[in-house]
């Protein structure tokens, strides 16, 4: 990596971000006037300013962030570009966890907007503590034995799941499913800060790690030869995954694919360098999310669709052409 | 001279709080405020808003449990009504706190929770006489619907969300309370909610009638179908009678301001002879 191509990109994602934050902030169902904007006031536009638009393009950003970063930092540590953070069940946890407070919550759910996040995210924590333990032999987490954990406990909670399912009644059955579209339609401060400090900590454990996960990608062994604490990068990995994964699904949903494209269009871009691919998956990961969102509620205003839905129905195509190219230019 | 001044200063005030820009959620929701009157108000409704037809025209604001308080804000509403299901409650939430007034009707589906849902609209409305109206009109309709035969018919009630799987009515499903609002037996109170029915209970049950609405049949390709994705329903009563009444989703379980001819309609049509038998 020359340092001319790492500050070109930190220019790029600098710029990239800017510009969907203010389409973001500007694109509405609702018309607001750059006055509302920055003004304050109590008008209906700035009232919709304030309480909604701000906080869902945080949300979004945090999130799709979130997903982005923690899919690099998984597939630096699978050594894998495939792998995303669904692998060692956070999400699969965070499902169990909100169709059980949908399904076994009932009146209680009413009383707090605060329960369906608890539980999933409780729920995704369960799983990746299990996962870890199970994968932990003294200090070493052995890597294979990780990838069988988490599939054992996602087919554990796809049991739980249709458990519920075969529980539920017509209108949670409709909630669970408009929840595992994934939507940012709840965003609101509490959503936003309630995210916020997950994410926090799970950036400053992946803050140091990009060496470490440098050195990965040459073999354990070598790695360890080179002088880097191997456990330690896989111990911060998965507790930043379960940290912030667990958390924003816990607010918006299970929305896939991010975790997967945003690092992959890192590369793409500046190499494997996890120096670059950390930081950047974070921000274009954050960039993907609230582009979509963008489309999410305007394309049927005054309606909206859930993002997953416009994160999967616009990324995959887009991602496939991307490997399409690639496959070209090697040829 | 005072005292006119004031009333007609009152009379202004009482008739500027009748809203005049509303959003109704919910299909029996929408459909109440058209039989009050009140169609013209309305600016915006749901995706299950499909009766009365003027009200598909309507701009949409979304599935009901999936509402986004910005597209209903920027209809500009001045009472958002909505049904006990209606979600999620940030979207609620963030309404409120717009102050655009929200009016949640109380959940049920019985005679009791539908006259009391239009009662609380054509308040909120300015309507009160045509509630009390609509109120007396179900109550007598309901009133005078056919008597069911001497015994009590088996109905066995079957919908399906989208296509195959028909799923039978249990204890506490609208079905199950309009069959007991109507004097029938639900087939299928052994069970709770909406479930998918083994065919060796299904003969055991050996229901009489079979009741589905209109949107299932279509789902599934009509009648010859529906018989064939519920095994077992041939060595039954309704199988061999062919005894099946086919009637609206929402008409039939909405419980809305239609409950009474619905009550009507399924009573007259339960008391109808097997088909076969008429060959």
């Amino acid at each position: 990596m020359t340092l001319a191509k790492g500050s070109a990109f930190c220019v790029f994602l600098a710029i990239l971000s800017a510009v969907v934050a203010l389409i973001s902030l500007r694109t509405g169902a609702v018309p607001i006037s750059w006055r509302e904007m920055v003004g304050g006031g109590d008008s209906v536009g700035s009232m919709v300013f304030q309480t909604m638009r701000v906080p869902r393009l945080l949300l979004g950003f945090l999130c799709g962030g979130a997903l982005g970063l923690c899919g690099a930092a998984m597939q630096g540590l699978f050594r894998n570009p495939l792998a995303d953070p669904a692998l060692v069940g956070v999400s699969g946890g965070a499902a169990l966890g909100a169709v059980a407070a949908i399904v076994l919550g009932g009146p209680f759910l009413s009383h707090s907007i605060y329960i369906l996040p608890a539980a999933a995210f409780f729920g995704a924590l369960a799983a990746a503590i299990l996962v870890h333990v199970i994968a932990t032999r003294g200090v070493r987490v052995d890597v294979p034995t990780l990838l069988l954990a988490g599939i054992a406990i996602n087919a554990f909670a796809g049991a739980g799941i249709g458990w519920m399912i075969y529980g539920a009644t017509d209108s949670q059955l409709r909630d669970f499913t408009f929840w595992s579209l994934g939507s940012l339609a709840g965003a609101g401060w509490d959503a936003t800060l309630g995210c916020l400090p997950f994410v926090v900590v799970a950036a400053g454990l992946l803050a140091f790690r990009a060496r470490a996960l440098n050195a990965l990608a040459l073999g354990e062994s070598n790695a360890w030869h080179l002088g880097v604490s191997i456990e330690g990068v896989k111990h911060a990995v998965l507790a930043a995954t379960a940290f912030a994964v667990g958390a924003v699904t816990a607010f918006t949903g299970t929305i896939g694919f991010i975790g997967l494209v945003a690092p992959h269009l890192v590369r793409l871009a500046v190499g494997a360098d996890h120096r670059l691919v950390l930081p950047g998956s974070f921000i274009i990961g954050g960039c993907l999310l609230c582009a979509a969102d963008v489309i999410a509620r305007t394309a049927r205003a005054p309606a909206e669709i859930p993002v997953g839905i416009v994160v999967a129905s616009l990324g995959a195509p887009f991602f496939l052409g991307l490997l399409l190219r690639e496959k070209r230019a090697r040829a | 001279m005072r005292k006119i001044l004031c009333l007609l200063l009152l009379s202004t005030t009482l008739h500027a709080a009748t809203p005049l820009r509303v959003v109704t959620v919910g299909g029996a929701v929408t459909e109440t405020a058209f039989a009050l009157g009140s169609g013209d108000v309305l600016v915006g409704v749901d995706t299950s808003s499909t009766f009365p037809e003027m009200a598909r025209a309507l701009p949409q604001v979304g599935y009901q449990r999936a509402l986004s308080a910005e597209g209903i804000a920027s209809l500009r509403p001045d009472l958002v009504i909505v049904s006990a299901n209606a979600g999620p409650p940030t979207a609620l939430a963030h309404l409120a706190a717009l102050k655009i007034p929200v009016l949640r009707l109380v959940a049920g589906d019985s005679l009791d929770g539908a006259t009391t849902r239009v009662l609380q609209m054509g308040e909120a409305l300015g309507r009160e006489g045509e509630a009390t109206k609509l109120v007396e009109k179900i109550a007598s309709e309901v009133g005078a619907r056919v008597p069911l035969a001497a015994h009590s018919p088996r109905v066995l009630f079957v919908m399906s969300l989208g296509q195959g799987s028909p799923m039978v009515a249990g204890r506490e499903t609208a079905a199950a309370a309009m069959l007991e609002l109507v004097g029938a037996q639900n087939a299928g109170n052994a069970i709770q909610g909406y479930k998918q029915f083994s065919r060796e209970a299904l003969v055991l049950l050996d229901p009489e009638i079979v009741v589905t609405t209109s949107r299932t049949l279509a789902a599934n390709g009509g009648e010859a179908n529906l018989a064939k994705l519920l095994p077992g329903l041939e060595i039954t009563a309704a199988g061999r009678s062919g005894r099946l009444i086919v009637m609206d989703d929402l008409f039939l379980l909405g419980f809305g301001p239609r409950i009474g001819e619905a009550a009507q309609e399924l009573a007259t049509k339960l008391n109808e002879p097997s088909r076969r038998a008429e060959r």
